[in-house]
């Protein structure tokens, strides 16, 4: 269903992945429910790309990248990494493969411990892992500095004497000191300042060409997602309701929510702002522990019918490599049988 | 907006100042604006770049201590409200300048309904009685879009959403009539969608309403949706006034040049590379003796080590503080 292009070889595949978490309530600690936080998605992520991952918040999005890097035991679904499937690996078989897969966080304040050193944080995972020690664990740890542009100066210094970007470069360094193949950065860039995004967009994109890596690049800024990724999956209430090249994506996005998520996106030109056309949804996200019946999207979609309310529309390759979850873009006889 | 009508807040030469163990933090430095009527000025910058600071300091909400305001002057109804008593000034903030924050949960009070905390100024600063204050409540909800508007007074603000919570801010900074709204960073912590109906939202009562508004933001595409006029600060200073198709179309201040090369878009051509603008943003603290941008600036000259360039005139209602000159590319002549 998502066959890589003839030239690229699928290095993440992940399906219906499912991901709830369990409702307690009252005395008893009754389950009473599930937040329904990823519910069935699937999508490739090819050798040496970007897949972008947007949605509004509470969509799914870190929950979707924890789960591929199996920081939860999933619900449902399969997850595959070069082949090998992780969805029921056992913790210390996962161990073993965490050096592979790494994970960038948002919050570089929080996801760095603040009593440690800066060669302290980035040598320990060099200590869980490898035998390093003495001066090939220093000489990795200013080699690792060195790519992400931090002074070696810099090594016994503490967290919270480095700015926002700079501390998003130290989370970095420590994600590749194993050599992983594939990165989870989830909203790297959220928390940093318009001015310094760049600095480390640029740097992630150095890295991959470098280092040969693959991202998922978790974000809910449409213009960022659009420089970084190649591809990009758009998640809505714990689905992902289209996946496509970016070029595509942008240009005649064709679920409706990716509509209406690219129209809301403010441009910084004042012309455009006067001439475009917008399309406003009304109301909230609801629930992802009580969604709607039929398709997630139908109680803001500015195109529902009836079958919308009725039916959760299953994702179609509508064109090679683009992947839509909407009645819109059902089969034509079936969208014919609910005319009828 | 007529030209030349005259403006209904208008900020002169404001300087505020913290004083903390390490030292002195200039977190405003001689700023000056004006404010027509039924105007929208964006405000834009980086964090700590001084905006907060700024219109906190010009309606007196600085706690002071730390802060001192220690220049300026802002006029607002032919009367100069830094030398206002504070009974006066917390009749001008309750009724006459609306506010909005970024986070609305730190602003409503969680232990009272949504009603009650409409209804309380109505009552306070219009002297309505409670009947009609409570139907002057629920009208106002009506206006920002709240549906249910009559069964809703009795809910609490964490009975509404982000977006919704934001609605019930704007509602109640509009019950007295102000003749002017401020606006701190009102959609940073929405999402986009929900943040483009707040964005139409304002737009309408703009057209129902008509009063003027300070809208603070650091996102560039928020101020060009919006904003008739524009400020760029920067290091606790404006560096860029213009109107806003002006601001976006022949941009001058190389901090402004370079912000808008920096972000990326979602439609039109894509860059395969992002311009970078190198370094960090300034630490505040002692009154700069020098342009705050200097060590981030691609165009600095020898002068800009020395000197803090002022506002000059660079087009019609259009300045920038710079040595720089856009058109010339050289050093400017002043
Ligand atoms: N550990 C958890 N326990 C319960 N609910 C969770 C947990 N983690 C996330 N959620 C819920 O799952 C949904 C998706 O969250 P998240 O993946 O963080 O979204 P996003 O990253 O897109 O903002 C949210 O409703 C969130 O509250
Ligand atoms: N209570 C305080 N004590 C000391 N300095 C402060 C205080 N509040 C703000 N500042 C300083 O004022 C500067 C401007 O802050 P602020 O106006 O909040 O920025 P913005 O709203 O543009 O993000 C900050 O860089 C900080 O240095
Ligand atoms: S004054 Fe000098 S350093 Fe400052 S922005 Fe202008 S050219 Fe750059
Ligand atoms: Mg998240
Ligand atoms: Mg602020």
């Amino acid at each position: 269903m998502f066959d890589a292009p003839a030239d690229r070889k699928t290095l993440v595949e992940v399906r219906d992945l499912k991901m709830h978490f369990p409702i307690y309530a009252g005395l008893l600690r009754r389950h009473v429910g599930d937040v329904k936080a990823v519910d069935g998605v699937s999508f490739d992520i090819f050798d040496g790309e970007t897949l972008g991952l947007v949605g509004e918040s509470g969509c799914g999005k870190s929950t979707c990248g924890r789960a591929v890097l199996r920081l939860y035991d999933i619900t449902a679904g399969t997850i595959r990494i070069e082949g090998e499937d992780i969805s029921t690996m056992g913790q210390e078989t996962l161990r073993k493969k965490r050096p592979t897969m790494q994970m960038v966080f948002q919050d570089p304040q929080a996801s760095l411990n603040p009593r440690m050193t800066l060669a302290g944080i980035i040598g320990e995972p060099l200590d869980e892992h490898t035998g390093l020690k003495g001066s090939a664990r220093r000489d990795r740890i200013y080699e690792l500095m060195d790519a992400v542009g931090l002074n070696r100066d810099f090594a016994n210094r503490y967290p919270h004497e480095f700015s926002g970007g700079q501390r998003q470069r130290i989370g970095i360094a420590r994600a590749l000191a194993l050599h992983p193949k594939f990165i989870v950065c989830d909203e790297p860039i959220a928390a940093l300042d318009v001015s310094i995004q760049a600095q480390v967009v640029n740097l992630l994109e150095d890295l991959q060409d470098k280092f040969g890596l693959t991202y998922l690049f978790i974000s809910h800024d449409l213009s960022m997602v659009r420089h970084i990724a190649d591809r990009v999956a758009v998640m809505y209430l714990g689905k992902v309701v289209e996946v496509a090249a970016r070029e595509g994506l942008y240009a005649d996005p064709k679920h409706p929510y990716t509509q209406a998520l690219l129209s809301a996106v403010p441009e910084p030109d004042p012309v455009l702002h006067d001439t475009a056309e917008r399309v406003i949804l009304t109301g909230d996200v609801p629930s992802p522990s009580n969604p709607p019946q039929g398709c997630n999207f139908c109680t803001r979609c500015p195109q529902v019918f009836d079958i919308c309310r009725l039916k959760d529309p299953q994702s179609r390759e509508i064109e090679p490599g683009r992947h839509v979850a909407c009645h819109l873009h059902n089969e034509p006889q079936a969208a014919g049988e609910t005319a009828a | 907006m007529p030209d030349g009508a005259l403006p209904v807040l208008d900020v002169k030469d404001l300087k505020t100042v913290f004083r903390t163990r390490q030292g002195e933090v200039h977190a405003v430095n001689s700023v000056s604006f004006d404010l027509k009527p039924g105007e929208l000025l964006g405000v834009v910058g980086e964090s700590g770049s001084g905006k907060s600071v700024t219109m906190m300091s010009l309606i007196g909400l600085l706690p002071s201590p730390p802060a001192e305001v220690q220049n300026g002057q802002v006029l607002f109804g032919g009367q100069d409200i830094l030398k206002a008593d504070d009974q006066t000034l917390r009749a001008i903030r309750g009724a006459r300048i609306g506010f909005v924050f970024q986070d609305p949960m730190t602003s409503l009070n969680p232990v009272f309904t949504v009603g009650f905390q409409l209804m309380e100024p109505l009552r306070k600063h219009m002297g309505m009685n409670k009947r009609n204050a409570r139907k002057r409540a629920q009208e106002l909800l009506e206006l920002v879009g709240i549906p249910d508007a009559g069964q809703r007074l009795r809910d609490y603000p964490h009975q509404f959403s982000g977006g919704m919570r934001q609605r019930v801010m704007i509602a109640i900074a509009l019950a007295c009539d102000p003749q002017v709204l401020i606006a701190d960073e009102p959609t940073t912590a929405l999402d986009v969608t929900i943040q483009a109906q707040i964005l139409e939202l304002v737009k309408d009562l703009r057209r129902k309403l008509g009063m003027a508004i300070v809208w603070i933001t650091h996102d560039l595409g928020v101020i060009a949706g919006i904003a008739d006029r524009v400020i760029v600060m920067y290091g606790g200073q404006i560096v860029e006034h213009a109107p806003v198709r002006e601001l976006f179309a022949n941009p001058q201040h190389p901090y402004t040049r370079a912000l808008l090369e920096t972000i990326p878009k979602v439609h039109g051509e894509r860059d395969e590379r992002l311009r970078v603008i190198q370094g960090q943003p300034p630490m505040l603290g002692a009154e700069p003796a020098a342009c705050p941008f200097r060590a981030r600036c691609t165009h600095r000259l020898g002068r800009c080590d020395r000197e803090n360039p002022v506002r000059v005139p660079v087009g019609p209602d259009h300045d920038a503080a710079c040595f720089w000159d856009a058109g010339t590319g050289g050093a400017r002549d002043v």
